[in-house]
């Protein structure tokens, strides 16, 4: 399975999510820049964390904008994997790929920290390793991590079962402890914690690889 | 624009009238209104050195991994497989009292560009922290703002840059109330080949100027780091530069690439001093000249003077020097990036600095004797100013033979009391505001281990870093209080398994024109000195930064070390106690402690709220090998946790271990006639806590160094215990250590 990670010049979680999928999962990756208009022969795409143009705006409100996501909305609505993890999230739903919106953590700070996760879901491309109930270990590392809908939304969301992750101990008040969220046709996911900082001993847990592994499960369904 | 030099304007420039005649010696005439301003900022104490370069040339900075020494933006050591990792410490101490948030933000910003000017891509940052106390009822409030903003602004700027920021220090002294105290550590790593160095060569080779356009931010910003403070300063917030940390990250990528295709004869940021400095100091140093024209400097505000050009110091820019011809395939890369890259002068043979301005010359200095010769003062130094009595605003405390007082409190209610110190408690308010993961190469973060590591991907090695300067102890003894600084920096190295390799240093003193003050300065460096030369870890450049007083009021004297050491990438030995029924081993023994010995302890400034004598005393020979016993442990596995007794000695370092996910703890029995509160308390140095499951063979290797490896206890399911022979002393409850420990700080700042 081949995946792009797309490079805003001010993503900072590009590197990570390549050595994830490049080493740790073994599987081609290949790096796509925020000025071009494909996306090249790759069959799953993520959206780093950082901070694509700055953030000094709103996070992501000028990276829905670039070239790339035009590419990146085509290759969603065909069908493709597409994961948005912290700053890919915020991009996300700055897009309109996902609902709802990411606002500053309550208690205003920046926050880095493991988390627990609770697995809502395990019917996605993207948790399908997984199984509902279980717990992950990962880090969260954000400062608009915040999870914000109305309530017609978040009821939305529960009821097509969209809700990939819960927070166990919510660290930023997200609306429902709502940690990531899938789109309706389930290929697009968006989640604040950061699987690729998970996916080996060293880093402190391997967690994250049950993402991965759920996305390379689906390519090969597929 | 002829604005006549009176004497006036000299002194207000910080130029006595010899070193105003020594300009006039150099040029050969009177200087202009611009030049004048050049000189006084490359003549500043900040970027000259000029009280304390006699001094530092007692440093070591040579060894057999040194790649580069002190003069460049960095020193280099290299690591092996290849690869090299660049390292510095610097303070941005003034800038961030007077705007905390911009200070601290553009210190990280200034570390993390002298590192990628060397070529290498920043993969950690540490940082060093000072600050007045914040439950005092009049300072406390500003030292609260001082802390959130600083902590604040290093974590915008390294967090989205992108580098990890994975550990450091924080303690709070009435002294910094008018003077906080911010060193940033920081760390890149490169192929050895790939080093750049900030040296002009090539005369008729064009001077491109990149990154963010010049304005009228940070104007004289290295004088303002060179003088005390007083009321006026809060005026000279303009003085302070405003930083972006996005443009930086774009800065270095581009940077980065553009090295890569061979068209780039060298590099400097621009720092403190801005153009000026990047300008003389490539033209000094790769023995050439440098000619630019302004009007082609790219600028943010109309109507700027050439002195303001020359002086601004507005962040995330750089020059560098391109191979005549190329310069296409480098403007290329920073067009990529979407950077503005314009060619704004000519390097020369005639060894001058000559600034045009509308195609007229408006300074021309031979750039060695403004780089290289600034005035250097033997300033003179008594007695350096120790004990008590140094500064108004420290408690009055016995001083010399004094005996230590006793209090009616029992180790077991110091013990909660001191966890929950300000310097002493958990500073995870701090870290987890800082992203410490980012690059996925944090193998043990902020308090997981004694010495924070990082792992380099390419190579199966990792670097262990670690921070430490104690101003308590320095202030007892300048010189005794430096070795004290590298031996713990050394053993906290040790304890993770590493071996120590080299060293920066950030030396924050106060007014070096006060006798007593520059002897503090010259005891510490002479200790420092012979510390590393003793430790084989030389100094490989570092900062000094003096004149930190306010109103007449200096600080404890707060030499700061930076020390690296190289270890195998692997699962790290952290501190806390893993597995209950381990054999509890105080490596180095319980050691001794004199009562004059015991007033720089955090038990004498938090529980007896006093200060005497002298620092803990060190043994270096002794020291090593400890160090040398606990890389052997640690390599061969045996230890299951390790911790190094420091603040609060055997009590703290006890309950710290204590204080892991699985909430095993310990109970203890030491055999020794020290007074209680000593024998918990005391920080004598080389002691090391660790638990194994064989002390055994721990002993045998101890015992092959010399030391002793008593076993002291065990460890348990719940609960931490200490006796004295069989008396106890004090019996806590993990949780409630635990809760006082870790929520102490944010208690403080609310």
């Amino acid at each position: 399975m081949r995946f792009g990670v797309i490079v805003f010049p001010g993503s900072n979680c590009d590197h990570d999510a390549f050595y994830a999928v490049g080493t740790n999962l073994g599987q081609p990756v290949e790096y796509i820049w925020h000025d071009s208009s494909t996306l090249g022969a790759v069959d799953a795409v993520i959206l780093p964390g950082g901070f694509a143009y700055g953030d000094y705006l709103r996070c992501g409100a000028i990276a829905k904008f670039s070239p790339v996501m035009k590419a990146v909305r085509r290759f969603a609505a065909d069908g493709g994997l597409v994961l948005g993890v912290c700053n890919g999230f915020q991009i996300l739903v700055e897009a309109g790929l996902l609902p709802g919106a990411l606002i500053r953590n309550r208690g205003l700070k920046f926050i880095c920290r493991e988390v627990r996760l609770t697995v809502e879901t395990a019917d996605s491309p993207f948790t399908s390793a997984g199984r509902k109930g279980q717990t992950l270990r990962l880090p969260i590392a954000h400062g608009e991590g915040c999870y914000f809908a109305d309530e017609r939304t978040l009821d939305e969301l529960e009821a097509e079962d969209r809700v990939a992750f819960r927070y166990d101990g919510n660290p930023n008040g997200s609306l429902r402890d709502i940690a990531g969220i899938l789109s309706r046709e389930r290929n697009v996911m968006g989640m604040m914690p950061h699987p690729e900082r998970a996916t080996e001993p060293l880093m402190g847990s391997s967690d994250g690889l049950t993402v991965f592994q759920s996305m390379l499960g689906a390519a090969v369904r597929v | 624009m002829s604005i006549a030099i009176t004497p006036e304007l000299v002194a207000q420039h910080q130029l006595s009238p010899e070193e105003y005649r020594k300009i006039v010696d150099i040029l050969g005439r009177e200087p202009s209104y611009t030049e004048l301003g050049i000189f006084s900022v490359m003549w500043s104490e900040h970027c000259s050195y000029k009280s304390s370069r006699l001094h530092l040339k007692k440093l070591p900075t040579t060894g057999k991994l040194v790649v580069q020494g002190p003069g460049e933006n960095a020193g280099i050591i290299d690591i092996g497989g290849g690869y090299v990792i660049a390292f510095k410490i610097e303070s941005h101490n003034h800038p961030s009292f007077i705007e905390p948030f911009q200070g601290a933000a553009t210190g990280v910003g200034g570390i993390l560009r002298d590192i990628f000017t060397m070529g290498a891509r920043p993969i950690a940052v540490l940082d060093s922290l000072r600050f007045g106390r914040l439950d005092d009822p009049q300072t406390g409030p500003r030292n609260r703002r001082i802390l959130s903003g600083v902590v604040a602004g290093i974590a915008h700027y390294g967090n989205c840059f992108g580098v990890p920021t994975v550990g450091g220090e924080c303690i709070f002294e009435p002294c910094y109330d008018g003077n906080p105290l911010v060193n940033v550590f920081a760390l890149g790593v490169c192929r050895k080949e790939d080093v750049f160095y900030a040296k002009a060569a090539g005369a008729g080779n064009p001077v491109i100027y990149v990154g963010a356009r010049t304005g009228r931010d940070g104007i004289h910003g290295a004088s303002m780091a060179s003088a005390e403070f007083t009321e006026e300063s809060k005026q000279k917030r303009p003085n302070v530069q405003v930083g972006d940390p996005f443009m930086e990250k774009l800065l270095m990528e581009a940077c980065l690439e553009a090295m890569q295709t061979g068209a780039i004869v060298g590099i400097q940021d621009m720092g403190a001093a801005g153009l000026t400095c990047s300008t003389c100091e490539m033209g000094s140093r790769g023995g050439v000249g440098i000619e630019i024209e302004l009007d082609r400097v790219p600028q943010r505000e109309t109507g700027m003077t050439s002195y303001e050009i020359m002086l601004s110091e507005s962040q995330e820019r750089m020059l560098l020097v391109a191979d005549k011809g190329r310069e296409e395939e480098v403007y290329r890369v920073f067009r990529k990036w979407g950077l503005e890259a314009v060619e704004i002068g000519v390097v020369t043979s005639d060894g001058k600095m000559r600034v045009k301005q509308h195609g007229l010359t408006v300074a021309e200095i031979p750039a060695r004797e403004l780089a290289d010769e600034a005035p250097l003062y033997d300033r003179p130094h008594t007695k350096p100013l120790c004990g008590a009595g140094a500064s108004a605003s420290q408690p009055p405390g016995p001083t010399g033979e004094s005996a230590c007082p006793t209090l009616p409190i029992t180790v077991q209610d110091a013990l909660p009391a001191l966890l929950a110190s300000p310097d002493t408690c958990s500073k995870r308010w701090i870290w987890e505001q800082y992203d410490y993961q980012v690059r996925t190469n944090t193998i043990a973060g902020p308090e997981r281990t004694d010495a924070a590591i990082v792992r380099i991907k390419e190579t199966g090695a990792s670097v262990a870093m670690s921070l430490d300067g104690n101003g308590r102890y320095s202030y007892l003894s300048p010189r005794e209080g430096a070795q004290l600084a590298v031996a713990e920096c050394c053993r906290n190295l040790s304890t993770v398994g590493a071996e120590p390799v080299a060293a920066t240093n950030c030396l924050n003193f106060g007014n070096p024109e006060r006798p007593e003050i520059m002897a503090q300065l010259v005891e510490a460096i002479e200790g420092m000195a012979d510390a590393c030369r003793f430790f084989d870890t030389p100094i490989t450049g570092g900062n000094v930064s003096l004149y930190n007083e306010t109103l007449g009021e200096g600080i404890f004297p707060t030499p700061v070390l930076g020390i690296v050491g190289l270890l195998k990438t692997a699962a790290p030995v952290t501190i806390p106690f893993k597995n209950a029924g381990r054999a509890v081993v105080l490596l180095g023994g319980i050691g001794g402690c004199e009562e004059t010995r015991f007033g720089g302890t955090a038990y004498a400034k938090e529980i007896l709220k006093q200060l005497w004598g002298m620092p803990p005393a060190l043994d270096l020979e002794r020291e090593k090998r400890v160090q040398s016993a606990i890389r052997e442990i640690v390599a061969a596995g045996l230890a299951e946790s390790a911790h190094d007794l420091a603040d609060g000695g055997l009590a703290v370092a006890l309950a710290e271990c204590s204080f892991g996910a699985a909430g095993i703890g310990a109970e203890i029995d030491i055999a020794s006639d020290l007074r209680p509160e000593m024998l918990a308390f005391h920080e004598g140095p080389s002691r090391i806590l660790i638990s194994t499951a064989h002390p055994g063979k721990v002993a045998a290797i101890a015992g092959k160094h010399g030391i002793e490896a008593p076993v002291v206890g065990v460890t348990i399911e719940k609960g931490m215990e200490i006796r004295q022979r069989a008396v106890t002393l004090g019996s806590w409850d993990i949780a409630t250590l635990k809760a006082a420990y870790h929520g102490a700080l944010e208690s403080y700042v609310r």
